[in-house]
C-alpha cells in the first residue's frame, strides 16, 4: 500500500518533529521562564489534562464521506495548548497521538500521526507568538489582539495539517483534496468543521482560570453530540447504499442474463469518475445513476425484451423509451441534477444517433457518457442468450472502434487506463437460467450485435 | 397521481392559514403574543436602564441562530444557536468590567423576540414559511427560564462559587427545555394526530442529544461570558456551526433515503403489477393507523417502509396478478409473494424490522402462533382496503369493504380494522 517514496516521507517526518521537539523542550527547560510566569497556572496539571483531552477527542474520530478523510478535533487539545502554555508543550499534546486509542492503526500511521500534530502544535504555537499572543492564562482585556493571534495559529494548525497528509496522499498517488471540480466538498466540509473547532480551544482557554479540567469536559459534550450525529449520518449512508442496491437487484431477478448488471456498470462508472478525476459528491452521484441507470426496463413489456426475431418499429419504440421511464421512477429522489440526467441520456451516442433525444457529442450530459461506456462494456463481457461473454480485451477494443461516434474517446481512453491500474472482475461464469421465462434474447445495451428493427 | 391526504391537519391547500390553526397552536400564538406585550408594555412602564451594547449583540447571537435554522428527522425544525443566544441572555450573570447584571426578565423577552423576528425575516423574503410555531415554543421556553433566573440573578447569586452556579444553571436549562419539548409534542400530537404521550416520547428521544448540546453550550456561554464580554461570545458560534452542520448532514440523508424508498417502491407499480399510486396510498394508510394506534416514531418509519415496499416480492412473479390484487390470489402464493419480498429487503442488513413486517403481512390475525407483528397486521388491512376501494374516496365503497373487513375477524385484526375505519373516515377527496 504504502509506497517507497511515502515511507522515505514519514520518515523525514518523524525525524525533523522529534529533533525539533527535544532541541526546543532542552531550550524550555534551561530557561525556565516558562514556569516563573504562570504563577496561577499549574502547568504540568494543564498539559496532562490537554494531553487526555486530545486522546479523548481522538478517539471521537469519525469517518468522513470518502475513503481518506477522518474528521477529528483533536486539533483543539493542542490549540488550547498553544494558547495556554506554549509550543513546545502544544508539540507534546500532539505526540500523544502515538497512544491513539485507535486501534486499528499501525505502528507507522501512528508515529507519523504524532510526528505531523507535533509539528503542527510547534508551527501554530510559534505563529500565536510571531503574532503577540503571550502563552499563560489570556488577559482578556487584550481579547482582540488574542483573537488576532490565535486565528494566526488555527490557520497555521489547519494548514500544516492538510499539507502534510497531502504529502502522503500525493506519494501515495491516491486523491488529494483538489479535484476537477475544484475543492472536494467532503474536505471544504472538513476545514470549516476544523476552524469551528479551533474555537473551542479558546474556549477551553478562557474558562480554565474558573473551571479548570472542567472546562475540557464541559466543551466536550457538544463534540460528542456532533459525533453522534456523524456516525448517525454515516450509518444512514450505509444502509441508504445497501437499500439501494438490494431493490436494484430485485429489479434485476426479472432478467437472468443482466443480474448484476447494475453493480458491475455503477463500478465501471466509479472508476471512469475517479480516473478523470470528478469530485466525491458527483462520484457518489454517478455510482447511483449506474446502479439505477436501466430501473425504467421495468416498464417494457416482457414480451417486447423476450422477443426472437425482428422487432417492429412500435416494440423498438417500447425499449427506447426506457430510460425515460428510469427517469420517471427515480425523478422525485433528492438527487443531483445530474445523475438524472446520465439515466435519461445513457443511450445517446456521440454521432447522433441515439436515443431517446438525439443528442450529439458534448451536448450529452458527462454522466450519460460515462455510464454509456461502462454499460457497453459490461454487456460485453457478460454471458448473453445468443453468445457467450467476449474477452475484456475483445470489449475494450470494441470500445476504442466506437470511440468517436458512439462512445467520448476521452472517456474511452480513461476506462482502458483505470481498467490497467484497477482490473475488473468479471460476472461468475454463467449457468443454465433454471427459469426460461428470465431469459431475453436481445440486449439492448450490446454494441456487437444491434438490435434487428423491421426496415421502415 | 391521485394520492388522499389522510391525517387530521393535512387539509386543502385553498384553506385560510386561521382555518388550519387548531387549539394547541392558539393557545401557544395567544401565550407568546401576551409574553410579548408585556414585555413591551412593561418595559415602556419601568422604564430600566438598559446596556444597549449587551442587548444588541445578543439580539444579534438570536437572529443568527433564527436565520439557520435546522432541519430535524419527521419534517421537526430546531433552532440551536438562537436557544443557546436567548438562553444564555436569559442566565448572564455578570460582565467584566460590570459586574453584576441586573436587568428583568421582560427585557429577556423583549430581546429574544426581536431578535427571532429579525432571524425569521429573511426566510420570509426567501418564500420559506416564517416558522411561527416554531419561534412561539423558543420564546415561551426562553420567557420560563428568563422569569425563573433573573430574580435569582439579581438576588447576588453571583458571589457563589461555581461549582455551585453551574448546577443550579443546568437544572434551570433543563426546564427550559422541558417546556419546550413538552410544548412541541403538543403541537406535534395534534399536527399528525398522534397520542400525546407518545409524541412527548418521540420528541424526546429525537431531542435529547441536540439538547445537551445547546445546554453544555449555555453553561459555557454564561460562564465564558463571564472573562471575555458579550461581543466576544460570537466565538461561541463556532463550535455549534460544527454540531449543526453534522444534524444537518443526518437529517438530509435521513430524508434522501425515504425519498429514494418511496420512489423505488413504485417500480411495481411501472412495471404493471400493482395500480399507480398503490404502495403510496397504503404506506398513507398504514401510518395513519399505525399512528392511531399509539406507535412510535422508529416503528411508523419501519411501517412506512415496509409498506411502502410490500409489493416487492412481485417482481418475481413472471407475470402481474391482474391489476395487481393480492387479495386475488391463494393464500399460499401470498404467502410466497411476502416471503420472497422479505429476502429482497434482507439483502440490505439494515432493515430486518422491515423485512419482518412484509413477511408476515398476508399472515391471518388469529389462530397462528406466533401472532403476526402489529405492523404487519396494518399493512395487511390497510392493502387489503386499498385494493377493494383503490383512489377512490366513494364512502359506500369504503363502507363496504370495512364491512367486509369486520365480518373477518380471523384474517383482520378488529383492532386494527377499527382504527381504519376512524381514519378511512378521515379521508378527503384528492383534489388533483
Amino acid at each position: 500500500m504504502v509506497s517507497r517514496a511515502a515511507r522515505l516521507y514519514i520518515g523525514l517526518v518523524v525525524s525533523v518533529a522529534a529533533v525539533l521537539v527535544a532541541i526546543l523542550l532542552e531550550r524550555a527547560m534551561v530557561q525556565k521562564d516558562f514556569y516563573l510566569r504562570q504563577p496561577h497556572l499549574a502547568p504540568m496539571v494543564a498539559l496532562i489534562t490537554l494531553q487526555a483531552l486530545f486522546l479523548v477527542c481522538d478517539s471521537g474520530t469519525t469517518p468522513m464521506t470518502s475513503r481518506q478523510t477522518r474528521w477529528s478535533p483533536s486539533s483543539s487539545a493542542t490549540l488550547a495548548a498553544v494558547v495556554l502554555l506554549g509550543p513546545v508543550p502544544a508539540a507534546l499534546v500532539g505526540a500523544t497521538a502515538l497512544l491513539s486509542l485507535q486501534r486499528h492503526l499501525r505502528l507507522a500511521e501512528r508515529m507519523f500521526n504524532a510526528a505531523m500534530y507535533a509539528l503542527c502544535g510547534l508551527a501554530a504555537g510559534e505563529a500565536y507568538l510571531a503574532c503577540n499572543g503571550q502563552p499563560g492564562l489570556p488577559d482578556f482585556s487584550h481579547f482582540r489582539t488574542i483573537l488576532l493571534a490565535f486565528a494566526a495559529a488555527a490557520t497555521v494548525h489547519v494548514i500544516a495539517n492538510h499539507g502534510l497528509i497531502w504529502g502522503v496522499h500525493r506519494l501515495n498517488r491516491e486523491r488529494g483534496i483538489w479535484t476537477r471540480d475544484g475543492l472536494e466538498s467532503s474536505v471544504a466540509l472538513l476545514l470549516a468543521s476544523d476552524l469551528g473547532y479551533a474555537c473551542l480551544a479558546l474556549v477551553i482557554a478562557s474558562l480554565w482560570p474558573l473551571l479548570h479540567w472542567f472546562a475540557a469536559a464541559l466543551v466536550l459534550v457538544p463534540l460528542f453530540v456532533a459525533r453522534w450525529a456523524m456516525a448517525q449520518f454515516a450509518e444512514q449512508q450505509r444502509a441508504y447504499a445497501r437499500t439501494m442496491s438490494a431493490l436494484c437487484q430485485a429489479v434485476e431477478t426479472k432478467d437472468y442474463y443482466t443480474r448484476g448488471h447494475g453493480d458491475r456498470v455503477s463500478r465501471g462508472a466509479v472508476m471512469i469518475a475517479r480516473q478523470i478525476g470528478m469530485s466525491t459528491d458527483r462520484t457518489e452521484a454517478i455510482e447511483f445513476a449506474g446502479m439505477l441507470h436501466d430501473i425504467g426496463k421495468l416498464g417494457v413489456p416482457t414480451q417486447v425484451l423476450q422477443k426472437t426475431g425482428t422487432l417492429t418499429e412500435d416494440e423498438f419504440a417500447a425499449i427506447q423509451l426506457h430510460p425515460m421511464r428510469g427517469l420517471e421512477i427515480v425523478r422525485e429522489i433528492g438527487f443531483l441534477f445530474e445523475a438524472l440526467n446520465g439515466i435519461m441520456h445513457h443511450h445517446e451516442r456521440m454521432d447522433g444517433r441515439g436515443y431517446p433525444m438525439g443528442l450529439a457529442g458534448h451536448e450529452i450530459p458527462e454522466f450519460a457518457r460515462v455510464i454509456a461506456v461502462a454499460d457497453a462494456f459490461d454487456s460485453m463481457t457478460t454471458t448473453r442468450s445468443y453468445r457467450e461473454a467476449k474477452s475484456i480485451d475483445f470489449a475494450l477494443g470494441e470500445l476504442r472502434n466506437g470511440a468517436g461516434t458512439q462512445f467520448d474517446p476521452v472517456l474511452v481512453e480513461a476506462f482502458i487506463a483505470a481498467m490497467k491500474e484497477e482490473g475488473w472482475e468479471l460476472a461468475g461464469p454463467a449457468e443454465a437460467p433454471p427459469d426460461p421465462a428470465t431469459v431475453t434474447v436481445k440486449d439492448h445495451d450490446d454494441p456487437t450485435a444491434p438490435l434487428p428493427v423491421v426496415e421502415p | 397521481m391521485t394520492g388522499e391526504t389522510i391525517g387530521r391537519r393535512a387539509a386543502p391547500a385553498r384553506m385560510a392559514y386561521w382555518q388550519a390553526l387548531d387549539s394547541g397552536r392558539i393557545l401557544l400564538m395567544a401565550a407568546a403574543a401576551m409574553l410579548v406585550i408585556a414585555a413591551f408594555a412593561g418595559i415602556a412602564a419601568l422604564q430600566p436602564s438598559i446596556n444597549v451594547r449587551v442587548a444588541v449583540a445578543f439580539g444579534a447571537f438570536i437572529a443568527f441562530g433564527e436565520l439557520l435554522r435546522l432541519a430535524l428527522p419527521g419534517g421537526r425544525e430546531a433552532a440551536p444557536i438562537a436557544m443557546v443566544g436567548a438562553m444564555a441572555y436569559a442566565m448572564l450573570l455578570s460582565l467584566p468590567g460590570q459586574g453584576r447584571t441586573r436587568y428583568d426578565a421582560l427585557l429577556v423577552v423583549a430581546v429574544a423576540a426581536i431578535g427571532m423576528a429579525v432571524g425569521a425575516l429573511p426566510h420570509i423574503a426567501a418564500g420559506r414559511p416564517a416558522g411561527l410555531t416554531g419561534m412561539c415554543t423558543r420564546l415561551v421556553a426562553v420567557s420560563c427560564v428568563a422569569f425563573i433566573f433573573r430574580p435569582i440573578a439579581s438576588a447576588g447569586f453571583v458571589k457563589l462559587p461555581t461549582a455551585v452556579v453551574i448546577p443550579v444553571i443546568a437544572l434551570v436549562f433543563l426546564v427550559g427545555w422541558l417546556v419546550d419539548t413538552l410544548v412541541g409534542a403538543l403541537i406535534r400530537a395534534d399536527d399528525v394526530g398522534a397520542r400525546f404521550s407518545v409524541a412527548v416520547r418521540d420528541e424526546m428521544r429525537l431531542q435529547w442529544p441536540l439538547g445537551l448540546s445547546v445546554g453544555a453550550s449555555v453553561i459555557i456561554a454564561v460562564i465564558g461570558a463571564e472573562r471575555i464580554g458579550a461581543l466576544e461570545l460570537a466565538v461561541f458560534i463556532g463550535p455549534l456551526l460544527v454540531t449543526q452542520l453534522a444534524f444537518r448532514r443526518y437529517a438530509g440523508i435521513r430524508a434522501t433515503y425515504l425519498q429514494t424508498v418511496r420512489s423505488l417502491a413504485r417500480v411495481t407499480e411501472v412495471a404493471g403489477y400493482v395500480e399507480a399510486g398503490h404502495s403510496r396510498r397504503v404506506s398513507r394508510l398504514a401510518v395513519a393507523v399505525g399512528r392511531g394506534l399509539g406507535l412510535a416514531e422508529p416503528e411508523l418509519l419501519a411501517l412506512e417502509y415496509a409498506a411502502l415496499m410490500h409489493d416487492i416480492g412481485q417482481l418475481s412473479l413472471r407475470d402481474p396478478i391482474p391489476g395487481g390484487a393480492t387479495l386475488l390470489v391463494g393464500p399460499d402464493d401470498r404467502e410466497r409473494i411476502a416471503k420472497l419480498g422479505a429476502d429482497v429487503i434482507r439483502q440490505t442488513r439494515v432493515l430486518n424490522d422491515v423485512a419482518e413486517l412484509v413477511q408476515y403481512q398476508s399472515r391471518p390475525a388469529r389462530g397462528h402462533d406466533p401472532a403476526p407483528p402489529l405492523g404487519s397486521m396494518i399493512i395487511k388491512a390497510a392493502n387489503a382496503f386499498d385494493d377493494m376501494v383503490g383512489g377512490s374516496t366513494d364512502r359506500n365503497r369504503s363502507a363496504a369493504a370495512l364491512e367486509r373487513m369486520r365480518l373477518d375477524p380471523v384474517e383482520y385484526d378488529a383492532g386494527v380494522v377499527a382504527v381504519l375505519a376512524e381514519v378511512a373516515a378521515r379521508r378527503v377527496p384528492s383534489r388533483l
